[in-house]
């Protein structure tokens, strides 16, 4: 038998196989398809995020207000300068990234090992200071009080300044216990409940002559409404059914629960991008010592997981910017 | 493939050096004026968002610019892949913006005006 060889005729021409659409390698072009359909998700949350904004345009948290946390600078308002800082760790780490791309152009190993590196180690920082900055979203500072609406009502004292709930509560003689399932006939689940009462806070609110409420509510001045002595009462009174302290995916004492529900989803899969790119840098990092590379003769997969990696620079910017800034 | 020995690559840390200094220098002034909020930026509107908003979202689309161009090395691809990467993702996030803003827009109005009580 013969072998048979099938010559088509368009060896050398554009349908002859062997080419490069776009002049990108088959990797990189499917990194690109990855990091056009991811974008789009990502803007499909911040659109929704934008949606509920201008739905809730006029009591909508003030960002500098829920964000004003710096390390070892207790109680001091340091409004932003930690997301900055986060900004910069994430920029930062992307410039070596690019570095370290760069290097891999010209088969420099150790180079290429450095800057890796330090673009692992900037992006755990970010992920751990992310962690931080959930830590004291969870937390909350100040505490609310829910209504019946579905609002929170904040309270300040006569200069306008925030007041904890814990600074004037009155001690009532009531014994809460939590609903167990031992004592219950019909038991599912329950609320856990909250360190102070509704009537806590109200004989609390009604002994201090000089703290008001606050509600959600901006005025024109970009700021939120505080009520009078009288009307404090009476909205207080008449409306206010819980408290809460902290956030959660119901209930937050910032403002709206979408609010943080909008936080914890965004930045929580913004904070997923930069683990798993944090992980897949380590491996193409050993990947690089062990010399694979070096072997396969070009770099390109750290210009690949680089791609990925400044996608996930460049999503934080927008979550920075509408999250924080707008 | 053989990406690196079909065309000599020229060592290019100073424009990355210069990127990294341009996109520092247009956050710490988004950092500022977030912070200071000047009150005529505040005040002045311009379609229904503050001067100072439009001022946020320029910068950020200037940074995201650089990110994409120099870091994510756009400058270097066919035009063909730039086209199909910037203005798929242009058209379809500006159509879902406008939806979307529209439509909350129009929910707020709603609470607003209507006989609708939902702070009660």
């Amino acid at each position: 038998m013969e072998a048979t060889v099938i010559r088509t005729g368009t060896e050398g021409k554009t349908w002859g196989g062997g080419n490069e659409p776009l002049k990108a390698s088959y990797g990189k072009l499917m990194m690109w398809f990855f990091i056009v359909s991811d974008a789009l998700t990502f803007s499909g949350f911040l659109a929704a995020y934008g949606f509920s904004r201008f739905k809730y345009i006029d009591s909508w948290p003030i960002a500098d207000e829920v964000f004003n946390h710096f390390p070892f600078l207790h109680g001091v308002d340091a409004p932003m300068y930690y997301v900055a800082f986060m900004t910069f760790i994430l920029i930062f780490s992307s410039v070596t990234m690019v570095l370290a791309v760069d290097a891999g152009h010209h088969m420099n190993k150790g180079k290429v090992t450095l800057y890796m590196f330090l673009t692992i180690i900037g992006g755990a920082i970010f992920v751990g200071s992310q962690a931080w900055e959930w830590k004291n979203f969870i937390q909350g500072e100040y505490g609310a009080v829910t209504t019946r609406g579905g609002n929170v009502l904040q309270f300040v004292d006569l200069e306008g300044e925030r007041v904890a709930i814990e600074g004037f509560v009155a001690e009532l003689p009531v014994t809460r216990v939590a609903n167990q399932r031992n004592n219950g006939i019909w038991f599912s689940e329950n609320e856990s409940i909250s360190e102070y009462t509704i009537e806590e806070v109200k004989a609390g609110f009604e002994a201090n002559e000089n703290i008001l409420v606050r509600t959600q509510m901006v005025d024109e001045n970009g700021q939120k409404t505080i009520l009078s002595r009288e009307e404090s009462l009476s909205k207080l009174n008449a409306e206010a059914v819980g408290v809460v302290e902290g956030a959660n995916l119901t209930e937050n004492e910032y403002g709206p629960p979408l609010f943080a529900d909008f936080f914890f989803f965004i930045t929580g899969f913004h904070g997923f991008h930069v683990l798993s790119g944090v992980i897949i840098n380590i491996i193409i990092f050993f990947n690089v010592i062990l010399g694979t590379y070096e072997r396969r003769g070009n770099y390109e997969m750290v210009e690949k997981v680089g791609l990925y990696w400044h996608f996930v620079d460049l999503v934080w910017v927008f979550v920075f910017t509408f999250f924080y800034l707008v | 493939m053989a990406h690196s020995t079909t065309h000599h690559h020229e060592s290019n840390t100073k424009g990355i050096w210069f990127v990294f200094a341009l996109l520092s220098v247009v956050t710490i002034v988004e950092v500022f004026l977030g912070i200071v909020k000047p009150e005529f930026l505040v005040d002045t509107k311009f379609l229904a968002m503050s001067l100072l908003n439009w001022i946020f979202i320029i910068l950020t689309i200037y940074k995201a610019y650089y990110i994409a161009w120099a870091f994510m090395h756009l400058e270097g691809e066919s035009k063909g892949l730039r086209r199909a990467v910037v203005w798929s993702a242009i058209f379809l996030i500006s159509y879902l913006m406008f939806i979307l803003l529209t439509e909350g827009d129009y929910i707020y109005d709603v609470f607003e005006s209507n006989h609708v009580a939902w702070d009660f």
